[in-house]
């Protein structure tokens, strides 16, 4: 009995330490997804880029959504005072989608995303003529996970430079 | 490349009427009928002939595993192990002994032959009853040698169509997506196979992106979206000749095309300022239509076979659910009502039935309905699946999977798959890469 239990011990004692090793992983990744995503949305900048100092390139969407957060609509605002000064510079805005989804409809969806960007730099003062917009549905994701954070990094539209 | 060779093809003996053996078809495969193929048998000269031209050792054998091979993937059947097989092909082709092949459990036989004429292949089959002891159906078929496959799949097709009383599906071609590379960057190629997956090739080099062939009825034109400049449009290929054209040059990006059941137009949707309608194009006068006009994405069109109805999926509702409406764009109804999201809807060949995507759960299911959206059935469940394709027939269906990567990304893969309408006989079908967005050709010999 008593050696049974000390073998207990020390076997809970090992598979703790397995799991402490295991968690410490873990856990990092845990607080990763909570400081990177709000609701669904990422909030992290992993994968952002600049096309200026304070100008990132790209904007993050909901699960099926296409509407902008209060952060999205401040980098829009951002690409758009970058855009008013740079009048020679045109843009494309291409929209993403999820794996989540079907093709076709992830193509539709994309595109509404990206016009969603595009209507909002509008609103501030760039003229239609200077942005293009370009729909790759699920077909380019960043992020080639099979999880929420890296489904969340993929639900995009990024500025990209035309000329 | 469609070989529209010509196959004549004659009855040696007129077909009996009378019912012998049946299978069922609209019930699971439990009980798969054990038919024993017996090689088709061939002369020693007819033998080298052919070993010259085509490389193979004996074209009887190979025809009869194609055959083979078709019957049993159909999982109607249970073609026997032929080592146990008493009788020699020759001798079975003139006049079957049935009580050696009822020893083996045979319940029909078939047997041929094959001979080298005039540099062509000749090839005559027959089909037994082995119980009632009688021939069912004794055909032949003149071709060119190359042809040798075809004539495996057309006697299969004629197996198929006298035990199961309805039209086979093996002299058929697969058009699909080819696809390599990490996940991030798909390098995607339209290819061609036939419906086993031999004679693959490919159509498109891999420099743009390439999604949704479809072919048309007549299976030599394909209508597929290409990202050629960056610009996703709906494009036409004709696989004879090669040649492409756009056909949705329109100002935005026009995709999910299919063809309309007379062939005549061309079904997509056009996506443009956050909305997708549906459009159709008259591929002879080039006359655009509007068919829905919703600020709602409207995508994923399929005529009914009958060209009166079409099929799509709309999140009007706010979610991705499937509609019909009348071919003008009238009379929309929602028909798809059960818990999730649903979508690809497409029109069965029969007309009965609409087959779909739905996710659910974060499950991904292929499915089939009424037409009226009553009767739902799912017939398989996965990480993620879409697009299912009928087969000619209607009885099977084809599309495509992927698979979950792992904690670093890495594991991706596509790949086509088929399942009965009955939700048994589920398969992979082996591509030399991986592939995605199947289309099923019509029978090629009708």
């Amino acid at each position: 009995m008593r050696l049974n239990k000390i073998l207990k011990n020390t076997l809970l004692v090992l598979t703790a330490c397995l799991v402490l090793s295991a968690c410490a992983t873990k856990k990092e990744v845990a607080t990763d997804i909570q400081g990177q995503m709000q609701g669904d949305v990422y909030t992290g900048t992993d994968t952002v880029e600049y096309l200026a100092d304070g100008v990132p390139d790209r904007v993050f969407f909901a699960t099926n959504e296409s509407i902008l957060t209060t952060a999205s609509r401040e980098t829009l605002r951002a690409q758009a005072a970058w855009l008013r000064k740079n009048p020679s510079i045109n843009v494309v805005l291409e929209g993403h989608a999820d794996e989540r989804g079907t093709r076709e409809y992830n193509l539709a969806l994309g595109e509404r995303r990206a016009n969603a960007a595009k209507d909002y730099l509008m609103t501030y003062g760039i003229s239609s003529d200077r942005i293009t917009v370009l729909s790759y549905g699920k077909e380019r994701p960043v992020d080639s996970g099979s999880n929420p954070l890296a489904w969340s990094k993929n639900r995009r539209s990024v500025t990209v430079k035309a000329n | 490349m469609t070989k529209k060779i010509l196959i004549l093809l004659f009855i040696l003996i007129p077909i009996k009427a009378n019912a012998l053996i049946e299978v069922d078809i609209t019930r699971g495969n439990l009980n798969p009928l054990p038919l024993a193929v017996s090689p088709l048998s061939i002369d020693e000269e007819s033998r080298k002939g052919f070993e010259k031209i085509l490389k193979k050792e004996n074209i009887g054998s190979e025809i009869s595993n194609i055959v083979e091979n078709n019957l049993r993937t159909s999982g109607l059947f249970n073609p026997l192990d032929k080592k146990a097989f008493l009788q020699a092909p020759d001798i079975a082709n003139l006049k079957p002994r049935f009580e050696d092949w009822n020893l083996i459990k045979a319940q029909a036989l078939i047997t041929g032959k094959v001979n080298y004429v005039d540099d062509k292949l000749r090839v005559e089959f027959r089909l037994w009853d082995v119980l009632a002891a009688k021939e069912m159906m004794a055909l032949a078929f003149t071709t060119v040698p190359n042809n040798w496959r075809r004539v495996g799949h057309i006697i299969s097709d004629k197996v198929y169509e006298r035990l199961t009383g309805e039209k086979g599906y093996f002299d058929t071609r697969i058009i699909y997506v080819s696809e390599e590379g990490p996940k991030t960057q798909r390098i995607k190629k339209l290819a061609i196979m036939d419906q086993d997956g031999a004679n693959n090739k490919f159509l498109t080099l891999g420099n743009e992106l390439v999604l949704t062939p479809r072919f048309n009825p007549a299976s030599q034109m394909v209508t597929y979206l290409s990202y050629f400049k960056n610009m996703p449009r709906v494009y036409l290929l004709d696989i004879e000749t090669g040649t492409q054209e756009v056909v949705g040059d329109f100002p935005g990006m026009t995709f999910a095309p299919r063809f309309s059941p007379d062939g005549k137009k061309i079904i997509m949707s056009f996506a443009k300022d956050g909305k997708s309608d549906i459009y159709t194009m008259d591929l002879e006068n080039r006359i655009v239509e509007k068919i829905t006009n919703h600020p709602s994405i409207d995508t994923s069109p399929s005529y009914s076979p009958n060209g009166k109805y079409i099929t799509f999926n709309s999140d009007r509702s706010g979610y991705q659910q499937i509609y019909v409406m009348k071919n003008d764009g009238s009379d929309v109804k929602r028909i798809s009502f059960g818990n999730g999201l649903y979508g690809t809807p497409v029109w069965s060949p029969r007309g009965d039935l609409i087959a779909f995507t739905k996710l659910h759960k974060g499950k991904f299911y292929i499915g089939v309905m009424r037409t009226d959206g009553s009767g739902e059935r799912l017939l398989t469940e996965n990480y993620y699946q879409e697009a299912p394709s009928w087969s000619p027939n209607g009885r099977v269906l084809i599309f495509y999977r992927e698979t979950k990567t792992n904690s670093k990304g890495e594991g991706f893969s596509a790949k086509l798959w088929s399942i009965d309408l009955t939700g048994y006989n589920e398969r992979q079908i082996k591509t030399p890469t991986d592939a995605s967005d199947p289309s099923w050709s019509s029978l090629l010999s009708n």
